[in-house]
């Protein structure tokens, strides 16, 4: 199951042992169990308890086999529990198939399984898809012989709010219980009580909000736990399964998206070993419905007399094509890091065929000069086997941490991690201002860095060496000099560097080009050998050579009016580094084209609004953060909104007179993979300087970053979801604290010359002395847009409401 | 060929106007007093029927067993929670959305076999003619069983107990089950 090739041909080199499973011989890693082994031979011994990614507990006690032989000439006298017997040589195993006691055994305790089951399989959203049902009816015998009166229990109980516990159904397998500790490490529940009452209980006190509760229902092999979002939704058998890829953020996550009537229902964690194994996050799970809210764009809108309205397709075009004219090559174009690699280099090609320019950039975030050039020379143009991989950093002796918090920002790494800590004692260093919970669990050695310090922790990092895997946050955009000093520390000492960002488009449009410096494939626009090449592949005479605009000069030249056109798709102003001048930016910009699935508020301030197609209509590519393609696939037939991204651009192309090239995401695709493999000249590394640390700002200073459940346009929609998001807390030390006159768990409102907001201080003192830290978006509350601060910045704090 | 023989076949016509009638009446008895509506067996397989517990409340759960078992795809459920304000079935779930296409439906009884909750059964009605496909289309409106007398139209609250449990052990006694035959039928009626 979670065996790739790769995987094998290293398990080849170690001691096999060779044993007899009904009379086949097999020969198998030494510590394999032997129902791993077994299913090598196609043996399927029914199981309930037993995953091959938690480890073995023989809870459930239904994969009994017969040992005749223990591999020393003496047999077991009694079926054995072949999930937690390893295989030895020599050794003689009869499952089911030869052996009429294992058979009757495992019939045994079917029967026992299901004296206390409810046996309300019709109105079990588990019911079609149920182990326990496949085996009962493949192992277990057709009638019930018990005919008294079974255990019950109030149900369902909600011990979240996605996460609904029937415990009639429940058969103690233990994997809910073990997945909590052992593979997210959020132990609110566990088996309580014991005999006939042992049952799954919630920790009072504290609700089970994992971000990772959904793979509990996943992996639950009755229908003890359910999902509240998929409740009564569908059966089994109405569902249309699509394997593809989660567009949260930059784990590249392999998913299995179930409709019904063209309407998706649930998202379950696809099997994909190498990514994501077979978990996934709880936004990946949930967070699926803000597509079909009423803010859903489904045909062009034009504004005339000062109103958007509807317009017909070729209405729409037109006046797009006359202002874009219009404004000539003065015109930028800003994607969010949310698109499909195909569409990212439709939009790059767009801009410099089309609109002949270089003003492109997919940072709808903070950005800066320092990071494009860092991901010129150090992102673009790699390939996968060049790169930090998830397996790189299960094997890595080292994992520093800077700027990135993986499970708000990153939730497999996050797991991976664990499992690496876990398994191999991996040392986890995080460069952070504060222990978050996530690296607790990892229990990393914190660096206490305060906000924009992180430049000179990395030069003072010690005890880094070849094997050792610096991972950056996208955050680090945000301090002068920090991604300079990771390449420089990289160089230095030979460790590998791998930059994470949170969104799934961000590596693939760097892949693409969407930079003012950047043509694809990391070909630099400087360089006259790229652009001849480039523009070869294209069949364009020449490409602009002209330096472009990054995002922070879009804006302002937007601002000043010097800019006269923007197209901006699949950005939200929330995101920006400074959302009120972004606002004001996009109010006073001659001529605004917005591409969008939803109503933004971008899309709102515009000139001509043209609905793009939902991921789940769609089909492309995500490169996650380790450069590994991820498929993205078309889900969702029932199409609302028939253009695309790229053939609303080609459209806008066709009718300005010139043409984009590309039609549709195959071509897209195709065009991009010729045009990688570039092996001329590349970016210099960057080397700026770190911010002048000597001025220390009075007051406190802001630590900030976004959580994985907070008020993202993404989760709009997923109720559930949202009611276990964080609770908005002001994170400060108790020496900052007392300095300041906070009590803990009294109201603290954080303030700035812009505005204020108000959060329940909780005292932390793995948080750097005079430094408050608040999440970025805790729902309705925007850091960047009411305070107008970033990481680093001052910013006071006082006890009590704002005023 | 004989002077009379053309006439010849009117005889078969003359004939005929003495001999009993055989056609049946539709939709209901009309024209000849002996054309009556068809009386049916009693397990003719007819327009489905969703019954209701004593009180009113549906025996529907929406599981879609029986969407599942219909060989004709004919059947379309949507499930949905009960809630103690709004409730229609006694249990945790029903259906919310319920149809049948006649025009598809090949009344084979599957459904019935499949329906955990005897909620689907089949009436005698075989009166399914109509002018439009969209007519033939029943919902669940259509297919729920009258209200008879002691009967609430749903939402309403359980009446014959508070909790599941209390619910259905206080049913009332299912009466004699229905033994009946065509051939015990016909030996009643003659």
């Amino acid at each position: 199951m979670t065996v790739t090739a790769k995987d094998l041909s290293v398990e080849q080199a170690v001691d096999q042992v060779t044993l007899t499973i009904d009379g086949i011989e097999v020969s198998v890693p030494k510590g394999t169990l032997v129902i791993r082994a077994a299913e090598r031979l196609g043996i399927a011994i029914p199981r309930f308890c037993d995953h091959p990614l938690l480890d073995p507990v023989g809870a459930c006690r239904e994969c009994m086999v017969e040992v005749p032989d223990m591999g020393n000439g003496r047999g077991m006298p009694k079926p054995q529990a072949s999930c937690t017997l390893e295989a030895m040589p020599g050794m003689k195993i009869s499952t089911q198939l030869s052996s009429p006691v294992a058979a009757k055994a495992q019939s045994g305790m079917l029967e026992f399984l299901l004296i206390n089951h409810p046996l309300d399989c019709p109105i079990c959203d588990k019911g079609g898809e149920c182990p326990l049902q496949n085996q009962a009816m493949s192992n277990g015998r057709g009638e019930s012989r018990y005919g008294g009166v079974k255990r019950t229990f109030p149900k369902p109980v909600p011990i979240s709010a996605q996460v609904l516990l029937d415990r009639e159904r429940c058969v103690l397998c233990a994997r809910c219980t073990r997945f909590s500790e052992q593979i997210s490490g959020d132990p609110f529940i566990a088996l309580v009580e014991r005999g006939a009452l042992q049952q799954v209980g919630v920790y009072a006190e504290q609700p089970y909000d994992s971000y990772f509760s959904g793979n509990v229902i996943q992996i639950c092999p009755v229908g003890a736990l359910t999902s509240s979002d998929y409740r009564f939704q569908a059966r089994p058998f109405d569902l249309v399964s699509t394997t593809t890829s989660c567009e949260h953020c930059a784990a590249g996550c392999e998913l299995r998206t179930d409709h019904r009537h063209y309407q998706v229902k649930r998202r379950m964690a696809g099997e994909a070993p190498e990514v994501n194994e077979e978990w996934n996050c709880d936004v990946g799970r949930f967070a699926f419905v803000s597509g079909r809210l009423t803010d859903r764009l489904t045909m062009p809108l034009l504004r005339e007399d000062g109103v958007l309205r509807p317009a017909s397709w070729p209405e729409a075009v037109d006046a797009a094509v006359a202002g874009l004219k219009a404004a000539g090559t003065e015109v930028g174009v800003l994607t969010g890091g949310r698109l499909t690699m195909e569409a990212a280099y439709a939009y790059q090609r767009f801009a410099r065929t089309v609109l002949g320019t270089n003003n492109i950039d997919f940072r709808a975030r903070v950005a800066s000069a320092e990071e494009e050039q860092f991901l010129a020379s150090t992102v673009a143009g790699v390939r996968l086997d060049d790169s930090v991989t998830y397996g790189d950093l299960e094997r890595a002796g080292k994992v520093v941490l800077v700027g990135l918090e993986p499970e708000e920002e990153c939730p497999i790494i996050f797991l991976r991690l664990r499992k690496a800590v876990r398994k191999r004692k991996l040392r986890v260093v995080a460069v952070a201002p504060r222990l978050s919970n996530g690296n607790a669990k990892l229990s990393a050695t914190l660096v206490p860095t305060a906000p924009a310090g992180e430049t000179a922790a990395i030069a003072d990092l010690t005890d880094v060496d070849a094997g050792t895997v610096v991972l950056l946050g996208e955050r680090l955009a945000g301090v002068p000099g920090a991604l300079s000093a990771a390449v420089a520390l990289a160089e230095r000492t030979g460790a590998r560097l791998a930059w994470v960002p949170r969104r799934a488009g961000e590596v693939g449009a760097v892949e693409a080009g969407c930079l003012p410096s950047l043509l694809p494939g990391g070909r630099l626009v400087s360089d006259g050998v790229a652009r001849v090449d480039t523009g070869s592949a294209w069949g364009v005479a020449s490409l602009p050579s002209g330096p472009g605009l990054d995002v922070n000069g879009m804006l302002g030249a937007a601002s000043d009016e010097t800019l006269k056109a923007l197209v901006v798709a699949g950005a939200e102003i929330g995101d920006f580094a400074d959302p009120v001048s972004a606002r004001d930016a996009f109010e006073h910009v001659g001529f605004l084209v917005s591409i969008e699935n939803r109503l933004s508020d971008i899309a709102v301030r515009a000139d001509v609004v043209f609905p793009a197609a939902l991921l789940e209509e769609t089909t492309g590519t995500f490169l996650d953060w380790e450069h590994r393609p991820r498929p993205v696939a078309r889900v969702n037939k029932g199409l609302r909104s028939p253009m695309t991204d790229i053939r609303i651009l080609a459209a806008l192309a066709d009718a300005m007179g010139s043409d984009l090239g590309v039609r549709n995401a195959r071509q897209a695709a195709a065009e991009l993979g010729e045009l990688t493999g570039w092996d001329g000249a590349r970016a210099e590394a960057p080397a700026f300087p770190g911010a002048d640390d000597s001025i220390t700002p009075d007051g406190l200073r802001l630590a900030t970053w976004r959580e994985l459940i907070d008020d993202s346009r993404r989760n709009d929609g997923a109720d559930d979801l949202m009611e276990t998001a964080p609770p908005p807390v002001a994170r400060l030390s108790t020496a900052t604290a007392a300095r300041a006159g906070i009590t803990d768990g009294e109201p603290v409102t954080v303030g700035t010359a812009r505005g204020q907001l108000t959060y329940l201080a909780l005292l932390d003192d793995t948080v750097v002395d005079g430094v408050v830290w608040i999440p970025s978006r805790a729902p309705g509350r925007n850091v960047a847009e009411t305070l107008g601060a970033r990481a680093g910045d001052p910013v006071t704090a006082k006890e009590g409401f704002q005023s | 060929m004989g002077l009379f023989d053309q006439w010849a076949g009117f005889g078969v016509t003359f004939m005929t106007m003495f001999r009993p009638t055989f056609t049946q009446g539709y939709p209901e008895g009309w024209g000849s007093k002996r054309a009556k509506e068809k009386v049916t067996a009693p397990r003719f397989h007819g327009r489905h029927q969703l019954n209701r517990w004593p009180d009113g409340l549906e025996k529907c759960v929406g599981c879609e067993l029986c969407a599942w078992a219909c060989p004709a795809d004919a059947i379309y459920v949507e499930g949905s929670q009960n809630t103690e304000e709004d409730r229609y079935s006694p249990g945790e779930r029903y259906g919310s959305t319920y149809q049948i296409n006649y025009l598809r439906c090949i009344f084979c009884g599957m459904c019935i076999e499949a329906c955990p909750t005897r909620a689907l059964t089949m009436t005698n009605d075989f009166k399914l003619a109509d002018y439009s496909r969209a007519k033939l289309i029943f919902t669940k409106e259509e297919l729920l069983a009258p209200l008879l007398p002691g009967m609430e139209q749903p939402p309403h609250p359980r009446r014959l107990g508070d909790d599941e449990e209390e619910y259905f052990l206080g049913l009332p006694a299912t009466g004699q089950a229905d033994l009946r035959t065509w051939t015990t039928q016909k030996e009643a009626t003659s």
